[in-house]
């Protein structure tokens, strides 16, 4: 016995030395870090301490820690609020029609993509459709607007000629989840595809081959070769979409709000926003953004278990 | 690598297959041609028409003219638009935060990306796991904003490019390509050679990793340009405002009373209005979009080294 005690606490130092050689080895390592480390515990630890404000009664002259705790009150607040109904709706509609919508427009067009031959074509779709990408935020949103400006858009325009009267998409609240999905396939849908295009790129020339002896036309390659072969990046990015599905391009759908259509344009991070800086008031919005998380991790976590168990693709 | 392989594998059955292409590949085909024309069309034909109002004449614009090319060609737009001081302010504004901003990210991102990519850092896989966790959990937007506003930040130019000084995806796409294209080996060699771990990344691995450190650049200093939200929260004096959010001022909230003292009738200032937008919109996404054919192979590795392990 006492031998074992020994020569376990004995293997135990040797290790413990051995740890501490490797980090006196390479302690400019830790040097490098530090920096960065710093960084990630300040804007993103110490926020995640700091959503205890959800739990308190905050007031900035007693602080966080001086505030006092209220337990639940702001979270039932929040679901016993009129608008918390609404909220839900509102994100789950529009990010689940994203979703719908989103998801197949790059696998379809990477797809497309795949079938020509002719470079030059192939290369101009390319570049001209990864180009939108790069349009900020605020310019997407005011393309959207000004297009859809019945007066001098482009939709304007266009329905005008085809003898159309022009109708304002905006201003209907019911359309917005759809000018919101459209517009973000017309911006990403390009550049989502370069992933699959590499997916695509890799398969293997094999199994071509044997489905060209098969006899198997175009549209039989691409079922029965192509999507198997790219399923498991399919997998995974659809595993990162429902990780956004609460984090909805927020800050595109505050720029295209307006009066007529926030009915259907309000949703939980836009209203956090307008509640918790703009009102200041911090224990609510606090609460409510914690709620977003918490249900954002759920959704992640729980995709992803079942996309292991189903498909055995996950992220982790 | 993966491109040349496939190519000279398939290069031989492709011809024998264009022979034996059946009506119904040929029908499919001309389809998805078609389809592909479409798609081509209707991205480009926005962006085309947005350049096209931009260099047009106010009545053209607010009576629907323009469809296509552009109609009275005129430079009136873009004129009005240099002749907004909050606009040039804001270009000065955004062209410092994506400088500055730019440098640190890339900075502090092969600071934490090189020892993370090296298997003999202890406690690498802690840091990892506590990197990670970020992309999945956030404590939300109002503690943010009371950090920056506890740190004495609220309204500098700090709150620009503090907040937002690392990016945990890209962390991970730097560290992939340094695990992949730096092996030990060579670390292991330069310390026995008496090189220091801070001097080995700067003289030996930047040289080395030419590619990433564009890739990082780039998607961050797109990043920065495009940036609007943090802006909107953490600034208020207009001298400090950032391009984007001149923009949203303008094209959305339609805020226009700066303009030129001599245009002041009511309605020619409506169509002024109108049509400076769609300037404002070219001049502000000129930057971005001029670079695009000469930066865009390095976004699309970005992507690639990204998804090696994503």
């Amino acid at each position: 016995m006492p031998t074992d005690v020994q020569a376990v606490t004995s293997a135990r130092r040797r290790s413990a030395t051995k740890v501490g050689r490797r980090i006196l080895k390479h302690w400019e390592y830790y040097l490098l870090v530090l920096v960065p480390m710093a960084y990630i515990v300040i804007f993103k630890y110490v926020p995640m301490v700091g959503a205890q404000i959800a739990f308190r009664d905050f007031n900035v002259i007693e602080g966080m820690w001086g505030s006092p705790w209220v337990g639940l009150r702001e979270f039932t607040r929040f679901f016993e609020s009129p608008s918390f109904r609404r909220l839900i709706e509102n994100t789950f509609s529009i990010s689940l029609t994203r979703l719908l919508l989103g998801f197949p427009a790059p696998i379809i067009l990477a797809l497309a993509l795949n079938e020509i031959s002719q470079r030059s074509f192939k290369r101009s779709v390319q570049m001209v459709t990864y180009a939108p990408h790069f349009i900020s935020t605020v310019v997407m949103a005011s393309m959207i607007i000004l297009f859809l400006n019945p007066r001098l858009g482009l939709f304007g325009v266009l329905m005008r000629a085809a003898g159309v009267q022009p109708v304002n998409y905006l201003a209907v609240a019911s359309h917005f989840k759809f000018v919101y999905a459209l517009s973000d396939i017309w911006q990403h849908a390009g550049y989502g595809a370069i992933i699959y295009m590499a997916a695509l790129a890799a398969i293997n020339p094999e199994l071509y081959e044997a489905a060209r002896i098969d006899g198997a036309s175009r549209l039989q390659k691409i079922i029965h070769v192509d999507i198997p072969g790219i399923m498991p990046v399919m997998v995974i990015l659809l595993i990162l979409e429902f990780g956004e599905i609460m984090e909805v391009g927020f800050e595109k759908i505050y720029l295209l709000q307006n009066p007529v259509n926030i009915s259907a344009s309000e949703i939980i991070q836009t209203y956090v926003y307008k509640i918790g800086i703009i009102n200041a008031s911090f224990s609510f919005a606090s609460a409510v953004g914690l709620f977003n998380s918490v249900i954002n991790f759920i959704l992640l976590v729980g995709v992803n278990a079942a996309a292991r168990r189903i498909s055995s693709n996950s992220l982790w | 690598m993966v491109g040349t392989v496939e190519q000279t594998g398939r290069a031989l059955p492709r011809r024998r297959m264009r022979i034996r292409e059946s009506r119904v590949d040929r029908v499919f085909l001309t389809l998805v041609v078609i389809f592909l024309t479409f798609v081509l069309i209707s991205v480009l034909y926005p962006l085309i028409f947005i350049v096209s109002a931009s260099f047009s004449s106010t009545s053209a614009v607010i009576g629907g003219r323009v469809w296509l090319l552009p109609v009275e060609p005129s430079l009136l737009g873009y004129q009005a638009v240099f002749e907004h001081r909050s606009v040039l302010i804001g270009y000065a504004n955004s062209a410092v935060y994506t400088f500055f901003g730019t440098i640190i990210n890339v900075v502090l991102t092969v600071c934490i990306a090189f020892p993370l990519s090296r298997s003999d850092f202890f406690g690498r896989n802690f840091l990892m796991m506590t990197l990670v966790f970020t992309m999945l959990f956030s404590g939300g937007l109002i503690p943010l904003y009371l950090v920056v506003l506890k740190l004495g930040l609220m309204n500098t130019r700090w709150a620009m490019l503090l907040p937002e000084a690392l990016v945990v995806w890209f962390v991970i796409i730097a560290r992939t390509y340094f695990q992949t294209s730096i092996p030990d080996e060579l670390a292991e060699a330069a310390s026995i050679d008496g090189c220091r771990d801070t001097y080995f990344v700067w003289a030996v691995v930047l040289p080395l990793s030419k590619p990433i450190v564009a890739v990082l650049t780039l998607m961050y200093a797109v990043a920065h340009w495009n940036r609007y939200f943090h802006a909107l929260m953490f600034l208020s004096s207009e001298r400090l405002y950032p391009l984007q959010i001149v923009l949203r001022n303008i094209l959305i909230l339609n805020q226009t009373q700066e303009m030129a003292v001599e245009v002041s009738e009511e309605l020619m200032r409506q169509g002024l209005a109108d049509l400076m937008k769609f300037s404002l919109i070219v001049v502000a996404s000129a930057p971005v979009l001029a670079l695009y054919p000469f930066v865009q192979r390095y976004f699309i590795k970005g992507i690639m080294i990204g998804s090696l392990k994503g």
